[in-house]
């Protein structure tokens, strides 16, 4: 069965040339960076050159680089510091943070366990299209505010969040800025000058680098509690022995994509747009989520009208097509996602829905063969859907009612 | 063909799916239902059951499930997927299993499980994805009459493990996408099966009857379903009464009551006293000897005929009133409103509404409903 890959949001293949830098790191130049000896030395310097390639990727200075475990670490290391480090700005002592209602759970998460340690929180919200308006992030400013927090691009509808304007109104106001840049960092322009950012997570595995490695951007001077205590490593920011063979492959990835990234992301857009267009044509009842102009060239989530998205990415796995919906929960089942909930879909219309995402080594024949399999899929589907049939009758009456009295429990009565 | 499997991560469905992958031709894929979150009600943590293998038994959906049935997947080198039904199991199972306790009745939700989730929406699902059937891991038998095109159900050639009592909502339409690979094996050869393809699950002990009532406790589950709805149980008290409407004292919400009950009556009396009713409409328990819980006839409601039965028609079988229970010999009546009458040869122990009458001939599952009242 052919097999085409079209989830690059979640996760992509290493690069062979990555694969290549990686490997003397295994065996051969297994050193400690933090050894005296010849060995920990290579090792330090593989490290240097890569904070050196991520530090270009990213315009900024190499000093400025710390490596982590990956995404969830950086967005973690980067809240949880800069609220603890903050002085409070007012009298009362109280700390705010503002972030949006569409972030990843790495933040949303680490907001709300900051909010139970009594830092308030405000969520902003996006409007239809998914992207959220920088005069309400502005409005949600407090005397309080000591954060704000704004992804760079949203990993399940692909729509890039004005982080410049943003980035404009915090350093206005002295209000530290950081923003979640996973799903750009390496697939699109990212330059923490132009951003006005003093904190920006990235992850190697989404941009062709491996699993398990990270960065976090820290503007020089930004006061910064460590989320883990340990060895002197990363200059005291981040201790524990840095996985080398991982942060030379995350900075040969880096490597790679500053040299690519304009003449990638046009061809993604060309194979993406090829595929929606395709889909949009092929099937009826299906519709684009979010703003179609404004987002990553790789990322199409769109919605099929009484179709179950879970059944459908299983339907089409099953054919070869490997795509996602929402976010997968600890059980692997999929829970509603909160993105499509905060651009307004109702609960349907979100299960309805799913993410296709191309990458560097998608094809045209990848695409046409998508475009083969998901009519036929969606067409399957439909036909057996149970949401017409259901509105259609309509006896799902709740049976639980106010009284405790009995009410049917939806099946009508079978007889013969 | 492909077929789909039903994995709860138990042994019963794990060895379902490792009899259908070991035949090559249809190929299969497995598939378990997300159906409750067990983080939901925290005042019921730490009630869970852990079972003599360090298995958490008697936990739905518990996360350590779901890895189990991944990993016989895995093992057997199937597809697998969880696919996520917690919405549906909660309008379709959950509430009406509260809200016919708190009307007086002692619900399955196992059968309603089966006809509203498993054999409806998860058949549904496997359908969609490109099976053509759904195998389970029942305790029952299925063979369709070549002349005829019905399909008929019959008890599991073990009888001791025998499941079709909670299958007897199932229609025409469902056994037709309908396996049940276990039919004809016993629980020893079942669990040999596991052992010899390996399976990671071959010891696991037997789930109890209600998935998602962690310990075995309703009475807990309803509370903490209620408190998280934003309504508190209300308060329920009520009388308990003699046959003769005699006030013996106070009872603290029908919920908590099942017809047959001895104990927990709270009453001093000379001779025992067993709860032989739950009258919803006064909200009273009534309570009498022994010989009172005897019953001969009782009303069933939405009856679903699996053999060709015509309303109106009237037959001799066997009828099963719990899953425990030895079918016992009566004269059925089927109506036209959806609903039959039952009349045993001999009167029957605590017929207790909301529990299924299930009808027998011999082996075959004739058809069934749910016991509406007993007289």
């Amino acid at each position: 069965m052919r097999r085409v890959y079209l989830d690059y949001n979640a996760t992509t293949p290493l690069d062979p040339e990555v694969w290549e830098a990686m490997r003397p790191y295994w065996m051969e130049e297994f050193g400690n960076a933090s050894s005296i000896h010849a060995y920990g030395q290579r090792a330090k310097a593989a490290l240097e050159v890569a904070r050196e390639q991520v530090a270009e990727l990213l315009r900024a200075r190499p000093d400025e680089i710390v490596f982590t475990s990956g995404g969830t670490e950086s967005d973690n290391a980067a809240i949880f510091g800069a609220v603890e480090a903050a002085r409070p700005r007012t009298p009362s002592g109280a700390k705010h943070v503002i972030t949006t209602a569409i972030e990843h759970h790495a933040v949303l998460h680490a907001v709300k366990a900051l909010e139970a340690r009594g830092v308030e929180v405000s969520l902003v919200p996006v409007g239809q299209t998914g992207v959220v308006d920088p005069d309400d992030v502005e409005l949600a400013i407090r005397p309080e505010t000591v954060l704000i927090s704004v992804m760079h691009a949203n990993n399940e509808l692909g729509t890039l969040q004005p982080v410049q304007e943003v980035g404009r109104r915090a350093r206005a106001r002295g209000i530290l800025f950081h923003s979640d840049a996973v799903q750009t960092a390496g697939k699109a322009p990212v330059d923490v000058e132009a951003l006005g950012v003093d904190l920006l997570s990235l992850s190697a595995h989404k941009f062709y680098g491996p699993k398990g490695v990270g960065a976090l951007y820290i503007r020089r001077g930004t006061r910064l509690h460590p989320l883990l205590y340990g060895g002197h490593h990363e200059r005291d920011r981040r201790p524990g022995t840095e996985p080398v063979p991982g942060i030379v492959g995350l900075g040969k990835a880096a490597e790679i994509a500053a040299r690519r990234l304009q003449d990638e992301a046009a061809e993604v857009e060309r194979l993406r747009d090829r595929l929606e267009a395709g889909i949009l044509q092929r099937v009826p009842g299906a519709a684009v989520n979010g703003d179609p102009a404004r987002r990553l060239p790789s990322t199409s989530n769109l919605r099929f009208e009484d179709v179950d998205g879970e059944g459908l990415v299983i339907a089409l796995d099953l054919k070869g097509v490997a795509c996602s919906t929402g976010a997968a929960c600890s059980s692997g089942s999929l829970e509603p996602s909160h993105v499509l909930a905060a651009i307004g879909l109702k609960r349907q219309e979100a299960r309805s829905s799913v993410r296709f995402s191309l990458g560097r080594f998608t094809t045209a024949e990848d695409v046409d063969y998508a475009l083969e399999v998901i009519p036929a899929a969606v067409e399957r589907l439909r036909s057996l859907s149970p949401h017409s049939a259901r509105s259609a009758t309509g006896d799902r009456v709740s049976p639980l009612s106010s009284s405790g009295q009995v009410a049917a429990s939806g099946r009508p009565p079978s007889g013969r | 063909m492909i077929t789909a499997v039903a994995m709860s991560g138990g042994v019963d469905s794990s060895a379902a799916a490792a009899l259908l992958a070991a035949n090559a031709r249809p190929s299969v894929v497995g598939l378990t239902m997300q159906l409750w979150n067990q983080r939901r009600l925290p005042a019921l943590q730490g009630l869970e059951v852990i079972g003599p293998s360090g298995h958490a038994s008697g936990r739905c959906c518990s996360l350590d499930d779901v890895y189990d049935a991944r990993r016989v997947a895995h093992v057997l080198g199937i597809p697998y997927y969880v696919v996520n039904y917690e919405s549906r199991f909660e309008d379709d199972v959950i509430r009406p299993f509260v809200s016919r306790y708190l009307a007086g009745e002692t619900p399955i939700p196992c059968s309603l499980c089966n006809t509203e989730i498993k054999f409806e929406r998860l058949v549904t699902t496997a359908l969609e994805i490109g099976a053509d059937r759904l195998a389970t891991g029942h305790y029952a038998r299925l063979l369709c009459d070549e002349r005829t095109g019905r399909y008929r159900l019959f008890a599991a050639r073990d009888r001791a493990k025998d499941q079709s009592y909670f299958l007897f909502g199932l229609t025409q339409q469902q056994l037709a996408r309908a396996a049940f690979p276990l039919g004809e094996l016993t629980k020893e050869q079942v669990r040999a099966i596991a052992r010899e393809r390996r399976l990671p699950v071959a010891e696991k002990p037997e789930s109890q009857e209600i998935c998602f009532v962690p310990a075995g406790s309703y009475r807990d589950f309803i509370a903490a379903y209620l408190a998280e709805q934003g309504g508190a149980l209300p308060d329920r008290r009520g009388e308990i009464v003699s046959r003769d409407g005699r006030p013996l004292g106070e009872h603290t919400g029908l919920h908590n009551f099942t017809v047959g009950q001895r104990k927990g009556l709270g009453l001093a009396t000379g001779s025992p006293l067993y709860v032989i009713e739950l009258d919803a409409e006064r909200n009273r328990v009534v309570v009498g000897c022994k010989d009172d819980l005897y019953r001969r006839v009782c009303r069933v409601r939405q009856v679903n005929w699996i053999r060709d039965v015509a309303s109106g028609e009237v037959l001799e079988a066997q009828v099963k009133i719990r899953h425990k229970h030895v079918a016992a010999p009566a004269r059925i009546e089927s109506r036209a409103n959806g609903e039959a009458m039952v009349a045993f040869a001999e009167p029957q122990r605590a017929i207790t509404p909301g529990q299924a009458a299930v009808f027998y001939d011999g082996d075959e599952v004739v058809g069934g409903g749910w016991i509406a009242e007993a007289r």
